[in-house]
């Protein structure tokens, strides 16, 4: 089981070296022996035969990168199928590194919930891959393209599957690298370029803080197990908890794209489409919620944290959905609706949803992987990422139509597709949190199995005390995340029915013939379609992810009024963008609220201009003390050397006048 | 006997440099070539030979030669690995191997003024690597006090010709003059304190042997001995590191050096400060140690401010990454003042990475010298990944370690070092350590925003116009055989980190008197 798992982490990574190193040679090796399968085709029989020879692709890189993700989704399909029929936690060390402190162990961690979050990862890595064949074909580095890709998939399932907290910072951070080189591909570009710069330092100023979480939760464990230190949180002091967590959380943040440090993310969106669809909306920026829902016993524990990130939550939902509004550019909607969509899972957890979290990231992963590979398509059909110049694209790209239409329904929240059930359980986990005594989490953890092989004392204690002392989610959190959590809902389904309407109904905007793309990107899309719609009813199998009634018709009907109002100013003159109802509001929105305006003036320009200065001091202080050392010595030595002239009568006067001085030193003393 | 023969071949193949073959000038050059490389190759082979012939399983130093030197004063010619020094050794070896491979095709430009004709000048530059190495390696070796003060100093005098004849461009040899000037008296005032310090503490414990001292753990040393030979031998190390402020000479060395001599500069010449406060300074004046570590953790943690915000600032490759240096080194010193098993792996880990890190970041400056003509950011413009697809690639590459991406070889080293600072040595300061850690994290931070900066002025953005029409190879073949060790072993270590750690770990723990 372990081995499988190391097997599936081990295929994209192997992938990624022979992918960038062999890929074009491979394509080489490859081309007469397509040539020739070819050319024997007609002779052999049937069409069926020509047409696979047609189809064997002479293209190296592309079978790297594709086989063995394949593999690896096979892999983690049977991994997740086992924990299925017999859910346990699986682990295995591969080795021990000895650090001379707290030693590093190289293991693999497998339960239920590892297991289903790996399996969505290689599925969306396995459809953009697909899709990228035929999306990059014409493109020179497509090669590298594909290796990146390869080695994001990997770094991912590690962070998933780790057991120990310095791998997944590992993996936490090559993921980081890999977006830098995949949102920067079109380098020569310079906005692109500098959106790969800021992807990479804003997520790795959050990264600094995750560090010192783990150091402080793994050095009061005095282990970086996961499960040895989540069996030691109880017994840790309530403020190591609470810095550990918050500490984390700055991580969390900046991966998962959250207010204040989101604002990487729709930069970001400067990178190819299947890129954003894979790291920038269902897997990287999962991450971070991924992790806290791993590392939840100790959040449970820091009561404080979780208030906090109920705050940071509310504020990136409902601001990233009012900035979704009023955005022009249809990657930039899906961008902002990713931070807006990954708030409500880090609202979800902050009331204890732990479950519900987890099962909105499963949707979300598979909805809005199949939005962004949806996106890509249309783009490449009109040529432009601008609503504006898209419209009416119904009739000409059936597919994607209908397989984004389901995306956005998932999106909107309406029925029954997954989105609506997997945000349905986190408000009604929200509204249980208001109620006193209701803010028990839907997370049946208990230290005993958590900490099944931590032997001794810890456990021991952890066992006896813990239900009795979690604390509770505070009251006003739940509060804070249900109302917000309602009103994103109405203005989600605001966005998305107005990115509906524009981009496919109404009046063609797009002078060029528009058509559904090739079918290896048309497939990825419409495969993405089934568990977009489907995946929802999972949930009804458990007893605290099923709709409450009550709840499911209120954030229906707020869903409905959002959508509602869009589609009504919309149906009055479908030839105007509905986004004009903003007014004034509009350019604020679309600017994401100048957060970025506010960073360079107080964190970027400043930096540049200490910089500046501090070249400065090197040269003129640092430097010159020293050259004014070495200068100040010679001119001493100048100085001396008046006295060594060669000039033997200003010897002999010196002598004299120190006889005289020695004389009148003698009688004068004596 | 293999330690004393590792020393002997170089020392041998300088001496040999010394007859003049005969034949025309370009035949010379290729005999200099020759020689360097075999005799460098030689080296390596002994060094390999020492990493296997080592017993993993001690943890003191093995494969030793013991000799009277000079028994009057009690001076003695001996010689030891341990897990500390074998992976400094080897990668000494290596790294001046490499530079033979890269010199024998690059060969830099000499002094004009010189009488020599090309023959002798190629002859003297690999003579001088040779001394450079005899040094260098002695230095890692050696167990008695006064003979690391020798090989210490032997360093100093073929790296001062190295930059004084071969360095700077043509026209500005009086730079690079100046920058060899620098280099001899500032790291000459440094061993003048570390002399002090060395017979300090050899009249108070009467003895010049290091594993007799350090078996000791500062048992016969008074407090006030022990701090004031810390801080004398500290200041000498200190210099060579650099740690801020005493760091200035450094980025004129490496910007004047030719790339030879700014690899094995960077690569090797400064983890002789920190290999000597790990070897020398913490396991024998302990108590003194402990008395000034926050000062030296202090200076540390600023010099890995100070160096990233200059680099962030700075207009000129070379100079970047020379500033580079100080950050990383800052890292190493950081381990070092943590007092800890951890602090100091984190040390010895930080002192390989770098220097195969910024050896090749170093061997990249000069392959974009030789194309462009300049290594100014702003001259270079961008574009780099059309222009020369592999060698910007791997620019990237080196730059990305250096940045300290895990996986790669530079991760360990920062990660290990603030891991020693979050829970330093139960006598120092913790809440001060903490301090340091969360800066150290910010100046990582600052180390990833210069190596971006950099890169994406340089290698991305679209082709500048004065390059347009200017041709020039992409990575010869020459160049990746040079290159390819380095990447192969910064990928390896960064992935495997268990080896080192393992071989510097059980080291470590003997020194610093632990379980």
């Amino acid at each position: 089981m372990i081995a499988l798992a190391a097997v599936a982490i081990l295929l994209p990574f192997a992938a990624a070296f022979v992918g960038m190193l062999f890929g074009p040679t491979l394509s080489h090796l490859l081309t007469p022996i397509a040539r020739r399968v070819r050319r024997t085709g007609p002779g052999t029989a049937t069409g069926r035969a020509r047409v696979l020879a047609r189809r064997l692709p002479a293209n190296g890189p592309a079978l790297v990168a594709v086989l063995p993700v394949a593999a690896s989704t096979v892999l983690t399909a049977v991994i997740a199928a086992v924990q299925w029929q017999r859910p346990s936690v699986r682990m295995g060390a591969l080795t021990v590194v000895r650090t001379g402190g707290v030693p590093i162990r190289v293991s693999l961690d497998v339960d239920g919930t590892a297991a289903v979050v790996a399996l969505l990862v290689c599925c969306v890595a396995l459809a953009v891959q697909i899709y990228s064949v035929a999306y990059m074909r014409d493109d020179p580095r497509y090669s590298s393209y594909a290796a990146f890709i390869s080695l994001f998939t990997a770094a991912m399932l590690l962070v998933v599957l780790s057991g120990d907290l310095l791998v997944l910072y590992a993996g936490w951070e090559v993921m980081g690298i890999c977006s830098y080189f995949l949102i920067g591909h079109y380098w020569h570009d310079r906005p692109t370029s500098a959106a790969a710069v800021k992807a990479f330092l804003v997520t790795r100023l959050g990264d600094v803080g995750f560090l010192f979480g783990l150091f402080v939760l793994g050095m009061a464990a005095r282990s970086f197990d996961i499960r040895t230190v989540l069996g030691h949180v109880p017994a840790m002091p309530h403020a190591t908890v609470l810095a550990g967590t918050l500490l984390l959380l700055c991580g969390v943040v900046g991966k998962s794209a959250q207010f204040p440090l989101h604002t990487w993310l729709p930069d970001a969106m400067a990178g190819p489409a299947p890129v954003s669809a894979l790291i920038h909306a269902a897997t990287m920026v999962a991450a971070g919620v991924y992790v806290i829902a791993r590392l939840y016993p100790a959040f449970l524990f820091a009561p404080g944290s979780l208030a906090v990130l109920g705050v940071i939550a509310a504020v990136s939902m409902l601001g990233a959905a009012l900035a979704a509004l009023a955005q022009d550019d249809l990657k930039l909607v899906l961008a902002y609706s990713t931070i807006s969509q990954l708030a409500y899972m880090a609202g979800g957890l902050a009331v204890g949803a732990r479950d519900g979290a987890l099962f909105h990231l499963l949707s979300h992963g598979a909805f809005k992987a199949l939005l962004f590979l949806g996106a890509g398509a249309v783009i490449v059909a009109v040529g432009s990422t601008y609503m504006s110049a898209m419209g009416g694209l119904r009739h000409t790209m059936p597919v994607t139509f209908w397989s984004m239409t389901i995306g956005f329904a998932a999106l909107a929240g309406y029925p029954p597709a997954s989105g609506f059930f997997s945000k349905d359980a986190i408000l009604a986990q929200a509204w249980r949190a208001t109620r006193p005594g209701g803010a028990h989490t839907d997370y049946g953890w208990a230290p005993g199995d958590a900490s099944g092989h931590v032997s001794g004392h810890a456990s021991g204690v952890a066992a006896g005390v813990v239900r009795e002392q979690v604390p509770a989610v505070p009251g006003w959190t739940g509060w804070l995340v249900l109302v917000v959590g309602l009103l994103t809902a109405a203005v989600t389904a605001a966005y998305a029915t107005r990115a509906w309407l524009v981009t496919f109904l109404g009046e063609r905007r797009s002078p060029a013939e528009a058509r559904d793309a090739t079918a290896l990107m048309r497939w990825p899309v419409a495969a993405l379609a089934v568990p977009a719609l489907v995946l929802g009813f999972l949930g009804l199998g458990s007893d605290h992810l099923r709709p409450e009634f009550g709840m499911s018709v209120v954030s229906l009907l707020f869903a409905l009024a959002g959508g509602g109002g869009v589609f009504l100013v919309w149906n009055r003159d479908p030839a105007i963008d509905p986004v004009r109802l903003l007014g004034s509001a509009r350019p604020l929105l679309r600017d994401g609220f100048r957060v970025d305006e506010v960073y360079s003036a107080l964190v970027v320009r400043p930096v540049l201009a200490v910089a500046r200065l501090v070249l400065r001091f090197d040269t003129r202080v640092v430097d010159g003390a020293v050259v004014s050392t070495g200068r100040g010595a010679r001119r001493l030595g100048g100085l001396l050397r008046m006295t060594e002239n060669g000039n033997p009568q200003a010897y002999v006067s010196g002598v004299l006048a120190g006889v005289v001085i020695i004389v009148l030193a003698v009688v004068v003393l004596t | 006997m293999i330690l004393a023969a590792m020393l002997a071949v170089p020392f041998l193949g300088a001496l040999l440099t010394l007859l003049a073959p005969s034949g025309s000038a370009p035949r010379q050059i290729l005999l200099a070539r020759l020689h360097g490389l075999f005799f460098s190759g030689v080296t390596l082979a002994l060094a390999l030979v020492a990493a296997v012939a080592f017993d993993y399983g001690r943890r003191g130093p093995q494969l030793g030669v013991d000799r009277a030197w000079a028994p009057s004063i009690g001076l003695r010619f001996h010689l030891g690995v341990d897990g500390i020094a074998l992976p400094l050794v080897v990668l000494t070896a290596a790294l001046t191997f490499l530079c033979m491979i890269y010199t024998a095709r690059v060969l830099p430009a000499a002094d004009e003024t010189a009488h020599e004709t090309g023959g002798g000048s190629a002859r003297a530059l690999v003579g001088l690597i040779l001394l450079l190495e005899v040094g260098l390696l002695g230095t890692f070796v050696s167990l008695d006090l006064v003979l690391f003060f020798v090989f210490f100093e032997v360093v100093l005098i073929p790296m001062y010709f190295v930059i004084a004849r071969w360095g700077g461009s043509p026209g500005s040899r009086a730079r690079a003059r100046a920058a060899a000037n620098k280099f001899i008296l500032y790291t000459l005032l440094g061993s003048g304190f570390l002399l002090v310090g060395i017979l300090l503490i050899a009249v108070h414990a009467h003895t010049l042997d290091l594993p007799a001292l350090a078996a000791r753990h500062g048992a016969g040393l008074s407090h006030g001995v022990q701090v004031a030979a810390f801080a004398l031998v500290a200041i000498g190390f200190a210099v060579k590191a650099p740690l801020w402020p005493l760091h200035s000479w450094l980025p004129d060395a490496h910007t004047e050096a030719p790339t030879v001599g700014s690899v094995l500069l960077a690569g090797v010449l400064l983890k002789m400060g920190t290999y000597g406060l790990v070897r020398i300074a913490v396991p024998v004046a302990p108590e003194g140690a402990r008395a000034l570590a926050p000062w030296l953790g202090l200076l540390a943690v600023a010099g890995i401010v100070y160096g990233g915000l200059v680099c962030l600032a700075q207009r000129d490759l070379k100079r970047m990454i020379a500033y580079s240096s100080i950050g990383h080194m800052g890292f190493v010193l950081l381990g070092i003042a943590t007092l800890t098993p951890v602090g100091l792996n984190a040390a010895l880990f930080g002192n390989v990475a770098h220097g195969l890190i910024t050896g090749l970041l170093f061997f990249l400056a000069g392959a974009v010298r030789e194309r462009y003509g300049t290594v100014d950011l702003d001259e270079l413009g961008g574009g780099m990944l059309a222009k020369a697809p592999y060698l910007a690639s791997i620019l990237t590459f080196a730059s990305v370690a250096s940045l300290g991406l895990p996986g790669l070889a530079g991760f360990w080293g920062e990660l290990l070092a603030l891991l020693g600072a979050y829970q330093p040595h139960a006598g120092l300061p913790r809440a001060t350590y903490i301090t340091f850690m969360a800066v150290g994290g910010l100046g990582a931070l600052l180390t990833a925003a210069y190596f971006l900066r950099m890169l994406a002025r340089i290698t991305h953005g679209p082709v500048a116009e004065r390059w347009l029409r200017t041709r020039f190879a992409d990575v010869r073949t020459y160049e990746l055989l040079a290159w390819t060790p380095l990447i192969t072993a910064t990928l390896f270590i960064g992935l495997w980190p268990k080896t080192l750690l393992t071989l510097t770990d059980g080291a470590v723990r003997a020194l610093l008197g632990g379980r």
